[in-house]
């Protein structure tokens, strides 16, 4: 043992070498998940009194496969983005949002008294046990439906995470408190894209429309958010509209009034689309359940 | 005999862990170790905390901390995640900024301050002043928010022609 830290070679391991050597019990990671990291290790857990916790599990719940189903949508862009510097940002904010489920999942698992791990949200829960809203879900039709989806979820996020940053929890108050920065990033990245469709050729103000046509018909299950979010329903709806109405003016375009799809997803009652795109996010997990390496 | 490492070693360990997304930067540069203490009964306790919710070094970052602890000969190590105050690109420290402009990318300039209320949208505001890492210029131009790692922008300077990365604020 030696106090000199030139001693200790700061370099020459490969990352992954130490992954390894830290994990010392022994004992095989599963293969296909996170697995070998709770993303809430070492974090004081304990749920202070007074809070509900199954408010506090569904609400954590709602807002993990929000976000995990949007990864989802956003990582199909891969290969895919009208140029690779949209890949990389679509890709970007996508993991942002996995991150964001990670620890809302293990949040959700502390909480509802399962014990669950965030892989067992993510990899083996069926299509009407998400509480996404049914937007996060909806197929990609073109780049103008990306941009519209992601400024109304993320602007709709963005104001409750402001919120929840108080939040009684201290977990979730963390989390929403980290996912604000990111959050601002990703809005940007939206009302800037939604302003140079919008305000751009006649096709780009064409999909950008029918992108509002298409989206509208949900944007009230995104606001309403019962039951998960009633205590802050109404400031963050007022807050998500007057951000809409800022983007979509300078834009040129105005939000379609449209009849509300019936069912909410928040109920666990989505459209067609969440099962297929389910079976591909879980295909390897549930076709080798517990593999390890 | 064997003499009990030291709670200073245990810090300079910890403090020389490299980014592994960033390597010319230490763990200390980049403001993600937060604190490194030792328990009554010789445990070294060393606090990390994420720059992105989704940052994927996090788990090779307290890995790579817990077995250089381990190899310079402390027994009983934790490592425990600090999720608040979140991390801020204010807690790069000077000499990490340094050493990201001596490699070529531009340091964070101030990140923005959070205040009560809606965060504030703005549309069509010009961007900061982001200098050229390479030759100083300040006429640069982003060219995407986002880049190979979530905490970086893509910028290309007009002056010197070269692309380079800018630490977004955060």
């Amino acid at each position: 043992m030696s106090d000199d830290i030139d001693a200790i070679d700061a370099t020459d391991d490969h990352v992954y070498l130490s992954l390894a050597e830290g994990h010392d019990d022994g004992a095989a990671r599963w293969a296909f998940g996170t697995g070998f990291e709770d993303p809430l290790h070492g974090v004081d857990t304990a749920v202070p009194d007074g809070v509900d916790t199954a408010e506090l599990a569904a609400m954590c719940l709602a807002l993990g496969d929000d976000a995990l189903v949007c990864a989802q949508r956003l990582a199909q862009w891969c290969t895919r983005a009208p140029e690779l510097e949209e890949e990389v940002a679509l890709a970007n904010i996508g993991l942002d949002l996995l991150g964001q489920a990670r620890l809302l999942y293990a949040r959700c698992g502390q909480v509802d008294g399962t014990g669950r791990g965030e892989d067992a949200y993510a990899y083996t829960r069926d299509p009407d046990d998400f509480r996404n809203t049914r937007l996060a879900e909806l197929p990609d039709t073109d780049f103008a439906f990306c941009v519209v989806r992601l400024l109304v979820l993320s602007s709709w996020r963005l104001a409750l995470f402001g919120r929840l940053a108080s939040a009684a929890d201290p977990v979730l108050a963390a989390v929403a408190a980290k996912g604000v920065a990111e959050l601002t990033y990703h809005r940007q990245y939206a009302a800037d894209w939604a302003l140079r469709l919008g305000d751009g050729t006649e096709e780009s103000h064409r999909r950008m429309r029918a992108a509002l046509a298409a989206v509208a018909p949900y944007l009230g299950e995104v606001l309403d958010a019962r039951p998960q979010f009633a205590a802050h329903a109404d400031a963050v709806r007022q807050e998500t509209l007057a951000v809409l109405d800022q983007v979509l003016l300078a834009a040129g375009l105005d939000l379609p009034a449209a009849a509300a799809v019936p069912g909410s997803g928040r109920r666990g009652e989505h459209t067609e689309h969440l099962a297929p795109l389910l079976a591909e996010l879980q295909s390897v997990a549930r076709a080798h359940p517990e593999a390890a390496w | 005999m064997v003499t009990a490492p030291s709670l200073r070693t245990a810090r300079q360990v910890a403090a020389q862990v490299p980014d592994p997304e960033l390597p010319m930067l230490t763990l200390a540069d980049l403001g993600v170790l937060r604190d490194v203490r030792l328990t009554p009964d010789g445990t070294v306790v060393a606090s990390l905390t994420p720059t992105y919710s989704g940052c994927p070094a996090m788990a090779e970052m307290r890995a790579d901390v817990a077995a250089r602890l381990r190899r310079a000969g402390f027994e009983k190590v934790e490592i425990r995640t600090v999720l608040d105050p979140p991390w801020s690109t204010d807690l790069i420290t000077p000499h990490g900024r340094r050493t990201l402009r001596e490699y070529g990318i531009s340091p964070p300039g101030p990140a923005p301050r959070r205040t009560a209320g809606p965060v504030p949208l703005v549309l069509g505001a010009p961007r900061r002043a982001v200098g050229c890492p390479r030759c100083g210029s300040t006429d640069t131009e982003e060219t995407s928010r986002f880049s190979a790692t979530a905490c970086k922008s893509l910028w290309r300077c007009r002056a010197c022609r070269e692309p380079f990365e800018h630490v977004k604020e955060l």
